[in-house]
């Protein structure tokens, strides 16, 4: 029923961590290659420390801008506890990348709930495919925890139904629009995030094997 | 690689409409910020052709595009659906007089409650003020409509409602779009009281012509291409669909007849009427009400709707498919993974917010009940604090407060009632509310958290803000002044700074006291906005943290728990210790944290440490 031509991304996170950006970039890329694209997020009050989720859906057509729980190609996941929480929305067996840095809210701080002990393994339980590594750190070693978002780009870069370069001109395209200063930055990010995310892969299936 | 082309932008519903006023040669536009609305005037605003504001509340927003339509120009105001039942004492007197620019009320409908206090369905003000609805379905339809909306206004002479929802507002999609064309003055503010002075002689009077026009809106509906008939190969079910639920119903049954409302009130019946007749079975899906369903079952038209549907939420394909597989008597979706059972992660205050140190006294002191208000003020309802009582609308803290010191009980005769609002809200609707506790002698504590702008939306200026919506500075409200000059005793009026916990403890402590109206205010801008300046960040020396969990109770986002330990007190009584530190990439060094901390375990940060980020 759903058209099967369209390709469903779902970024996920807590606000403040550029999920939206994220995701306006990806969409970007798409639009570059000529599909339709919809996006759309709650984002109410993401400002407050809430859940973000972007929904990115991209094709010849696109009619709804949800995606549906079960049929999402890709799910990123700027947040560990946060990749738990939406990994249904996968297709069976889909895949999540994850950024494993874990922001604790302050409701577990309270002591009022418990942060997931392994949300990993839990996702790997439940039949996803996982590729997760510490985005966050990669970031700062870089010299600015914002530059997260670009990390996780990158580390979407192969995953897409189009090259990992039109993905990274779009990030360029954006930064030399706006902070001409950062583009080589970025341009680094994103090539850390593809080698961490390759990594993750690796390490992954020899685990497996 | 094929370019995008540069006519066709990727735009939310919100940017669309504001790409469209624009093109419409709209000369005036007025809003009060609201999610999921507020993006509308903040995009119009950037256009240097229309005069923009924010207005204190959305009936003044609604009275300034009234009076700009009034002088022949078009104007646009834009509020969230609980705002129009702050303007509706204007609009229902609007639809009396009607208009001659082109007024475009565009109205925002959180459906699925993504940040409001109810779920209203505000198709209903077009019916109640007999005004056409246009809905759009998404960007592209936002933008045809809103331009649409002006001609066909002066057109009829009649305000149009745009009612959009979330998922119209706040999806991006492509648009084509095209260029601004001036729009004339329709010939200034022509002088005709009998109907511009809606005496009640003279309001009897348009009445009729009202009855008249909403002959013509019926047959303008019944024969509007925006109400279009999409045929399909199965015809076991037609649908009738309206703003997003049509993007819905076309991605979860492709082959099914659907009859599209872009034009919904008046609803078109007979054109409704004659498209059952090609379908076994008739669907209405729309979100929140069953208004188009109500009206077609009074015209004897067999339909589904709400027996199958839900009443709250989104009609997305989720709810859908199963729903109407279950009328076609066919299984339910094949079942999906249930999501996991994960905290949940509701809004919190930011990190230094003004107002943690307020909620966090609020929560120390007893026998005290605390009217709440709409906006950041609101999240004091939750942990670690508590500290709301009740919360209903903006304004209501006021008048809410009054009533609960009146009609106190028994149980109640000792409380301590105290009120909060904050800046904005104030000058939208607390003013009168205060007055009235003023006028009618209530002894309520009111606390008037002044943080300049309006927080819960993105931090927009108010009044309060010496600085309107282009950023460029304006006259500031004096809020001591102000509610002197409501009738508030000077000596009960204190002025506080939300940092300094002992000055506003002793402030409150001291006002609750008194039986009679006392405004404490608080002035520290929002962490959001230019004014707010950081400090050098704080951290928790781990040898001195004796795991007491005070600085938790402040509620700041940059405090972490790092480890709990079990304890027994010297009286036997087990207790909890929680040891602590501080995000130092975020602390903002406002030192809140740092006054309950009894053992002096908070201190400055050493610079020469590397910052600590979030748990790896
Ligand atoms: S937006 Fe401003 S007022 Fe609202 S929680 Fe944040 S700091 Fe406080
Ligand atoms: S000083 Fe304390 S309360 Fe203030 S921002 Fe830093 S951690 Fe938060």
């Amino acid at each position: 029923m759903p058209e099967s031509n369209v390709t469903n991304i779902l970024v996920v996170g807590i606000g403040g961590q550029g999920v939206m950006t994220a995701t306006e970039i990806l969409a970007e890329a798409a639009i570059a290659l000529g599909h339709d694209v919809k996006k759309t997020e709650v984002a109410g009050m993401a400002q407050r420390g809430g859940v973000v989720s972007s929904h990115l859906r991209f094709g010849p057509k696109v009619l709804s801008p949800q995606i549906m729980p079960g049929t999402a190609d890709l799910l990123v996941a700027f947040e560990a506890a946060e990749g738990l929480r939406w990994c249904h929305y996968l297709k069976p067996g889909g895949l999540v990348l994850m950024n494993t840095a874990q922001i604790v809210p302050p409701v577990v701080d309270l002591g009022l709930y418990d942060y997931p002990p392994d949300p990993i393994a839990e996702i790997r339980a439940k039949g996803y495919r996982i590729h997760a590594f510490d985005a966050m750190k990669i970031a700062l070693e870089l010299g600015d925890v914002r530059l997260g978002n670009t990390v996780m780009l990158g580390a979407m870069a192969d995953h897409l139904p189009f090259p990992a370069d039109v993905l990274l001109e779009a990030i360029v395209k954006r930064f030399r629009a706006r902070k001409p200063q950062m583009v080589e930055l970025n341009q680094k990010a994103f090539e850390a995030g593809r080698t961490a995310e390759k990594a993750a892969a690796h390490a992954k299936e020899t685990e497996t094997a | 690689m094929p370019a995008s082309n540069p006519s066709r932008l990727f735009l939310s519903g919100n940017e669309a409409v504001a790409r469209a006023v624009w093109e419409s040669g709209c000369k005036v536009a007025a809003a009060y910020p609201g999610t999921p609305s507020t993006e509308m005037l903040e995009v119009i605003s950037t256009y240097p052709e229309i005069y923009s504001e924010w207005s204190v509340n959305e009936k003044v927003a609604l009275e300034v595009a009234i009076g700009a339509a009034f002088a022949g120009s078009r104007a646009f105001c834009a509020m969230k659906h609980v705002g129009m039942n702050v303007a509706s004492d204007a609009l229902m007197t609007l639809t009396l007089t009607g208009v001659i620019g082109g007024l475009v009320i565009a109205i925002a409908d959180d459906v699925g409650l993504s940040s409001s206090q109810n779920e209203q369905d505000s198709r209903f003000w077009g019916r109640f003020a007999h005004l056409p609805v246009f809905e759009p379905a998404d960007s592209q339809e936002a933008y045809e409509m809103t331009k649409l909306a002006f001609d066909f206004s002066e057109q009829h002479q009649v305000p149009v409602i745009l009612r959009m929802t979330t998922r119209i507002n706040h999806v991006k999609g492509l648009v084509s779009v095209g260029t601004r064309a001036e729009h004339p003055n329709l010939g200034g503010f022509k002088k005709d009281p009998a109907r511009w002075v809606m005496t009640p002689a003279g309001a009897g009077r348009r009445i009729p012509l009202m009855f008249e026009r909403d002959v013509a809106l019926a047959a303008a509906a019944e024969v509007s291409p925006l109400n279009s008939v999409e045929s399909g190969r199965d015809r076991r079910v037609g649908f009738v669909a309206s703003g997003p639920t049509y993007m819905h119903v076309k991605e979860s049954f492709p082959d099914a007849p659907v009859l599209k409302l872009g034009f919904s009130c008046p609803v078109p019946v007979e054109k409704i009427r004659t498209f059952a007749a090609t379908v076994d079975k008739l669907i209405v899906v729309e979100e929140v009400e069953p208004l188009v369903e109500k009206e077609l079952k009074a015209a004897g038209i067999a339909c589904h709707g709400k027996d199958l549907l839900p009443k709250q939420g989104e009609l997305a394909p989720n709810v859908l498919r199963p729903a109407i597989a279950k009328l076609l008597g066919e299984p339910a979706p094949e079942h999906l993974a249930p999501p996991a059972p994960v905290f949940p992660r509701p809004p919190t205050m930011c990190v230094a917010c003004p107002h943690l140190g307020v909620y966090y006294t609020l929560s120390q002191i007893k026998n005290i009940t605390i009217s709440g208000d709409i906006g950041c003020y609101t999240l004091g309802a939750g942990h670690p604090w508590n500290a709301l009582d009740t919360t209903i609308s903006m304004g209501a803290s006021m008048g809410i407060a009054l009533g609960l010191d009146k009609g106190r009980g028994e149980a109640d005769k000792d409380k301590r009632i105290l009120a909060v609002i904050g800046d904005s809200t104030f000058l939208h609707m607390g003013m009168q509310g205060l007055l009235d506790i003023v006028y009618n002698r209530g002894n309520v504590t009111v606390l008037l958290l002044d943080n300049r702008a309006v927080g819960m939306t993105g931090g927009q200026p108010d009044p309060g803000s010496g600085r309107d919506i282009h950023g460029e500075p304006a006259p500031r409200v004096d809020f001591a002044k102000l509610v002197e000059a409501l009738g508030v005793k000077k000596e009960r009026i204190h002025v506080v700074d939300p940092y300094q916990l002992p000055v506003l403890f002793k402030a409150i402590r001291e006002e609750i006291k008194i039986p009679e109206v006392s405004v404490i205010i608080t002035d520290q801008p929002c962490v959001l906005i230019d004014d707010y300046k950081k400090q050098k960040p704080y951290e928790v020396l781990d040898a001195k943290c004796t795991g007491c969990g005070n600085c938790i109770e402040v509620g700041c986002p940059a405090i972490h728990v790092v480890r709990r330990e079990k304890a027994i007190k010297p009286s036997g009584k087990e207790v909890e210790l929680q040891f602590v530190r501080i995000e130092t990439s975020v602390c903002t060094g406002c030192g809140l944290c740092v006054q309950p901390c009894a053992p002096d375990a908070i201190v400055p940060a050493d610079p020469s440490k590397p910052i600590r980020l979030v748990k790896h």
